[in-house]
């Protein structure tokens, strides 16, 4: 085989979840009333690049066959912490967002210690501690309320030269200072040999350890930043159990979408964001097709169980039967 | 019987001590604790009937958990729990609106719901290869959806049939709350599942090594479906019994029995991993449950200290013994 055929071959899923999401866009906004505007353009980016971070922090967590279910939560609390912190004058500001994402990284940190070396499953354990975040949340913000710096906001949710949404500007430069850098560490490759054979890889002496918990760590971190950025769209924090666990639920999805393996070792965070991108326009289709917004649960429902049934057509390949169970 | 090798303690305690799985009698050890500790803070926490009021509000639990039980042994896991209780304990309420007929069938079709929604669990899960994990988040948001159609968004206006009422919070043994007897007798009905028949036996199999069962002759992904069919449908029961003791269904009824019903399960020892647990530490995983959220609540803890303290003490029960074993 020719060299851009491995290369084709490995990044299947992702050019897939470009695919999806190219087309789900053009039907989006050509039906859309205002058309393919920069206005629409920009709506639809603040609200995807949201999904995009967490779903990111799914991705990095999913690569070494784990499961995070606490990054709506962190998600949640970080809105909530941001909405205290990031204002005031642009040095308070600053270390407003530097506390926010470093809460982040703790929090991933805490995720990644208790499952590692306190040799807990990452289902159980991700759910308590979203347990815990989410009460963290709560005694922060009792009722919805609180500010942010308002500039800051703008300036991030805005248009650069009145076209580029700056949310999208935002979300490349955190996947080339964070993902790209540690997929193409050490530990990046760490994680994914853990998650493609956890004994394979600690026989050939790869640091497993380390390199899950960077993955959880930075987790965390960009599920912070997805908080973030949730504080620069509402201008307040809230912590609401629903829409804390609708993202979790969402990252998965999206993580789906994108062609990144649950079983590990498979897929790229770039894959995730089209994937979270593509869900995100497939959910708004609604609205431009004038459905009741009754229906958007059942119909993202729905969307999300054709999406993880898609895999099982890797069965019709299984020529022993033993194969079926992994 | 060799006491030398047993050594000094073990040897000594009686036989049913030594053959009790430790995280069993750690549960129980707990909620002596917590007993204690409640019975520093108010006298009553002792009283018949405080002790009778908890095991009637942990039945409901206790029904749902007893499903969960059933997939996490064979080494899944059903995060469709929240909307197949609320699904069961709206639709047990929506059929009581159709004359006699329906309230005669409000039960069963409340059940039936939950089935359903098990049975495209098990599908996807046993024939369709898919992680449990994902299909019954997809499930359970495909019920939200549809109840959330169903009803409009809001909490839905039908009222749960005077039987839904007389299960949940009626007495037919003067002193004993109906709920208990009946999470009692499911409880022995899963006893007797999981030790007598081969149905039992197949599930703790499959939990090991679906290969190693499958290859013994069992019809491993039928036993599974059934599984998933039967945590459905108890998940839904619980959800009818919740709606009889509310008298109404509400749309997020079941969020609080997910993690609860989990952490349940896990704290009384089964393994997350599957192929091994007792009924046993079930139960005292529930009723340690129900008495921690009692008493954070008769302390007047608010909802934000509740959720910390009961992550925390999840993690560090876990920690204490639900390890998995160190490798290499």
């Amino acid at each position: 085989m020719k060299d851009w055929r491995y290369w084709l071959a490995e990044q299947r899923g992702t050019l897939f979840a470009f695919g999806i999401f190219i087309v789900m866009f053009a039907i989006y906004s050509a039906n859309h009333p205002a058309g393919f505007t920069a206005n629409v353009v920009q709506t639809a980016a603040n609200k995807g690049v949201l999904l995009a971070f967490v779903a990111m922090a799914q991705t990095l967590v999913v690569i070494t066959a784990g499961i995070d279910l606490s990054v709506g939560m962190i998600f949640t609390l970080t809105n909530c912490m941001a909405s205290w912190l990031v204002i005031g004058t642009g040095l308070e500001t600053g270390f407003g967002v530097l506390a926010v994402l470093g809460t982040g990284l703790l929090c991933g940190a805490i995720n990644g210690a208790i499952i590692i070396y306190g040799r807990l499953q990452p289902i159980v354990a991700t759910i308590a501690t979203g347990a815990v975040f989410f009460g963290l949340a709560l005694l922060l913000r009792p009722v919805p309320g609180g500010s942010v710096n308002e500039d800051l906001a703008d300036f991030l949710t805005g248009r650069f030269f009145g076209v580029v949404p700056a949310s999208l500007v935002a979300l490349l430069v955190v996947v080339l200072v964070v993902w790209v850098p540690f997929s193409r560490s050490e530990f990046g490759r760490a994680a994914y040999a853990a998650g493609s054979s956890e004994m394979a890889a600690y026989m050939s002496g790869v640091p497993i350890r380390r390199g899950k918990f960077l993955a959880y760590t930075l987790a965390g971190l960009l599920a912070a930043i997805g908080g973030l950025f949730l504080t620069f769209f509402t201008y307040t924090g809230e912590a609401a159990y629903a829409s804390g666990n609708a993202y979790t639920l969402f990252s998965i999805a999206a993580v789906v979408l994108g062609g990144v393996s649950l079983f590990g070792g498979k897929g790229s965070a770039i894959g995730a964001i089209f994937g979270a991108l593509a869900f995100r326009t497939i959910g708004d289709l609604l609205f431009v097709f004038d459905f009741d917004p009754l229906w958007q649960p059942l119909f993202q429902g729905v969307i999300l169980l054709i999406a993880v049934s898609l895999g099982a057509f890797a069965l019709f390949r299984v020529r022993n039967r033993l194969e079926w169970f992994l | 019987m060799s006491e030398t090798t047993l050594g000094g303690l073990a040897g000594r305690m009686p036989k049913f001590l030594r053959r009790a799985d430790p995280a069993v009698v750690t549960a129980f050890a707990c909620i002596v604790l917590l007993l204690f500790l409640g019975s520093l803070y108010s006298r009553s926490f002792l009283s018949p009937e405080y002790l009778l009021q908890q095991l009637k509000v942990a039945s409901f639990l206790g029904v749902i958990a007893t499903g969960m039980m059933l997939v996490i042994l064979l080494g899944q896991i059903d995060l469709s729990v929240p909307w197949a209780v609320a699904a069961g304990a709206m639709m047990a309420c929506a059929a009581a609106a159709y004359g006699s007929a329906g309230v005669a069938l409000a039960i069963p079709f409340g059940v039936l719901c939950g089935v359903a929604i098990g049975i495209v669990n098990g599908i996807g899960v046993a024939y369709l290869r898919i992680p449990s994990m994902i299909i019954t988040l997809a499930t359970n948001a495909v019920a939200q959806g549809l109840m959330v159609v169903y009803t409009g968004g809001f909490s839905p206006q039908d009222s749960a049939t005077a039987a839904m009422r007389y299960l949940a919070t009626g007495f037919t043994i003067p002193g004993v709350p109906n709920a208990v007897i009946i999470w009692a007798l499911i409880g022995a009905a899963m006893v007797f599942m999981l030790t007598r028949s081969s149905f039992g036996r197949a599930v703790y199999g499959i939990g090991n090594r679906e290969r190693a069962a499958y290859l013994s002759g069992i019809d491993t992904r039928r036993i599974v479906l059934i599984a998933f069919a039967v945590s459905g449908g108890l998940s839904a029961f619980g959800g009818v019994l919740l709606a009889g003791y509310a008298s109404k269904a509400a749309q997020s009824m079941g969020d609080a029995y997910l993690l609860p019903s989990i952490a349940a399960v896990v704290l009384g020892g089964t393994s997350i991993l599957g192929g091994r647990g007792s009924y046993l530490g079930t139960v005292a995983g529930v009723i340690l449950i129900t008495l921690l959220q009692s008493i954070l609540s008769v302390m007047q803890m608010p909802e934000a200290g509740r959720q910390i303290i009961y992550g925390v003490v999840i993690v560090a029960m876990l920690l204490l013994y639900g390890r998995a074993p160190a490798s290499r």
